[in-house]
């Protein structure tokens, strides 16, 4: 039922996108997000295009997984679309039928917002993709130490990140249970009314409360067991250091950075409409 | 009022990374009034199979027949089965939320669509059947012991009165004098109407001393069926998988290679005594 649900939905496979240091992803990855708004012309989209599909193709993951993570945004990218394609009134008038208007310059940025909103999600879908949420967390404190000098609690945040991940899977196994527990003694899950809906979750939720705080509890304590006192002097298990494979990909995609800079500044040949 | 399952198979999480095959071909016929013992390594498939029992589970592949009716046919209500087939979950404790004992009990009869009445009527009962003392009927559940809280989970599914009642390690995380008082009464549950009773569990133990057949599950597939006595003479086998007979097994077993004429049949420390008492 419930356990369908994957959230941070990693995907293993033993690929070198897999086994780079989660800073390294975080850090691509937002370059790679300000990339894409960096050019006008169809040779950007071609090599950015280019980038995106040889990382998905080294990192081994199926494309049907990185698909799968468009699905919740169809209706914000089907909105786009329609608005830059009708509202927008410069350029040279293609079609028109009633109150309605496309302009080849309004199909150029409906063609180009889909495009760049797609290849945005599929980006940073593909870093969840390839990393642990715990690689993930480790990766944002180790980024956001330098904070620490202004006084943010740089450890906490990040202590409090995977804490949070961490549960996600145990409470909805939890959950899981517990309506599985009901249904076996009759509960109605699926029928009436909103209200009666409402009500029917109440045996359901009071004893994944009383679960969540108990766990929470039981966290606590075995933390103190094992002194825990936040993270001043705290060393790691797996500390992160960087490896060849780190250095490289930090200089490819620079490369790619500078590239798409230039293209963006001097390259602005256009085919047909686009 | 018998249950039939023909070659289930079942698959977690077809079509991604984590697919698991957690069924394979498992066959499987009880008839109304036993007692049954299903016992498996963790991760063996016996929480899956039972749960196909009461409908929460559709096998990927396979039939079930329950009281003879097709149970996957179009049409056939899982509400029935499940008024029929109770189900107890590991921890059932965990599933308490009503302000106080009583109500909880009643939520399973309530969801049944019996009067407010009838439902307190089978609710105190299923409290009386587990031993549930009735001065605490009025207490919030939250407060009450492990072990206590674990009779009034049972209790709750009881007041249902199913024909089949399925235990999910029914004892688990419970000190030995509470595990004993609740096997024992299961038993006498079961003694004293024409229930089914299956028993989940990893404790040869505890099952031995009850199951009329015991049903050893490995990786998914059904190992044994049969007698507590006839399982337990593959005890060398059964240690391959990890699980062992009871200790008095490797008693009788140390005993008769030492040269007593003893039976190795024995599977419950009186049946031993007993046998060790002849030789002597």
């Amino acid at each position: 039922m419930i356990r369908d649900i994957t959230i941070g939905q990693y995907y293993p496979t033993n690929s070198i996108v897999h086994r780079l240091d989660p800073r390294v992803k975080i850090m691509c990855t937002l370059f790679y997000l300000i990339s894409l708004f960096l050019f006008k012309s169809v040779l950007g989209y071609v090599l950015c295009t280019a980038f995106l599909f040889t990382v998905i193709k080294v990192s081994k993951v199926p494309f049907k997984f990185i698909t799968k993570g468009l699905k919740p945004i169809v209706i914000l990218l089907m909105i786009t679309v329609i608005f830059n394609l009708f509202l927008t009134n410069q350029g040279k008038l293609l079609v028109s039928f009633w109150v309605f208007k496309i302009t080849d310059e309004g199909l150029r940025t409906a063609v180009y917002m889909a495009i760049r909103l797609i290849y945005l999600i599929v980006g940073s879908s593909l870093m969840t993709l390839t990393t642990t949420p715990n690689e993930l967390t480790d990766g944002i404190e180790r980024l956001l130490k330098p904070f620490n000098k202004i006084k943010m609690p740089v450890h906490e945040i990040a202590m409090m990140m995977s804490i949070a991940l961490r549960f996600i899977p145990i409470l909805l196994e939890e959950t899981d249970k517990i309506m599985k527990a009901q249904i076996a003694r009759g509960a109605d899950l699926e029928n009436g009314n909103l209200i009666q809906k409402a009500k029917n979750m109440i045996p359901i939720l009071v004893p994944l409360f009383v679960s969540a705080f108990r766990r929470a509890n039981d966290l606590a304590m075995a933390m103190e067991a094992r002194c825990y006192r936040g993270g001043e002097g705290r060393t790691k298990m797996k500390p992160l250091i960087y490896q060849k494979r780190d250095y490289v990909t930090y200089a490819a995609t620079i490369l790619y950075i500078v590239v798409m800079v230039l293209v963006g500044r001097y390259i602005s040949f256009r085919v047909w409409i686009f | 009022m018998s249950i039939k399952l023909e070659h289930i198979n079942y698959i977690y999480g077809e079509g991604t990374a984590y697919r698991k095959q957690a069924l394979k071909d498992v066959s499987l016929e009880i008839p109304q009034g036993q007692f049954v013992g299903i016992i498996g390594h963790t991760g063996s498939g016996k929480s899956t199979l039972i749960q196909h029992l009461n409908g929460l589970i559709k096998a990927t592949d396979g039939k079930f027949y329950f009281n003879d009716e097709d149970v996957y046919a179009e049409g056939y209500s899982m509400r029935k089965l499940r008024n029929e087939v109770g189900l107890v979950f590991q921890y059932p404790e965990h599933q308490l939320f009503e302000v106080d004992v009583l109500t909880d009990v009643c939520f399973g009869p309530k969801n049944q669509g019996l009067s407010k009445e009838e439902c307190e009527k089978r609710a105190r009962e299923a409290l009386e059947a587990v031993g549930f003392p009735e001065k605490y009927y009025g207490q919030s559940p939250f407060d009450l012991s492990g072990g206590q809280k674990r009779r009034v989970a049972i209790a709750g599914v009881l007041a249902m009165r199913p024909k089949v009642l399925v235990l999910d390690e029914p004892t688990a995380g419970l000190d030995p004098k509470g595990r004993d008082e609740i096997l024992d009464q299961i038993a006498e549950l079961h003694r004293q109407g024409d229930m089914t009773v299956v028993l989940v569990s990893h404790s040869m133990e505890d099952v031995a001393k009850y199951v009329d057949r015991l049903i050893v599950m490995n990786r998914g597939e059904k190992m044994f069926d049969g007698t507590p006595k006839e399982v337990f003479s593959h005890y060398k086998e059964l240690e391959k998988i990890g699980l062992s007979a009871p200790q008095v097994t490797y008693v009788m077993n140390a005993l008769k290679d030492k040269g007593f004429e003893v039976s190795t049949g024995a599977t419950t420390i009186e049946e031993a005594v007993e046998e060790i008492m002849k030789v002597l």
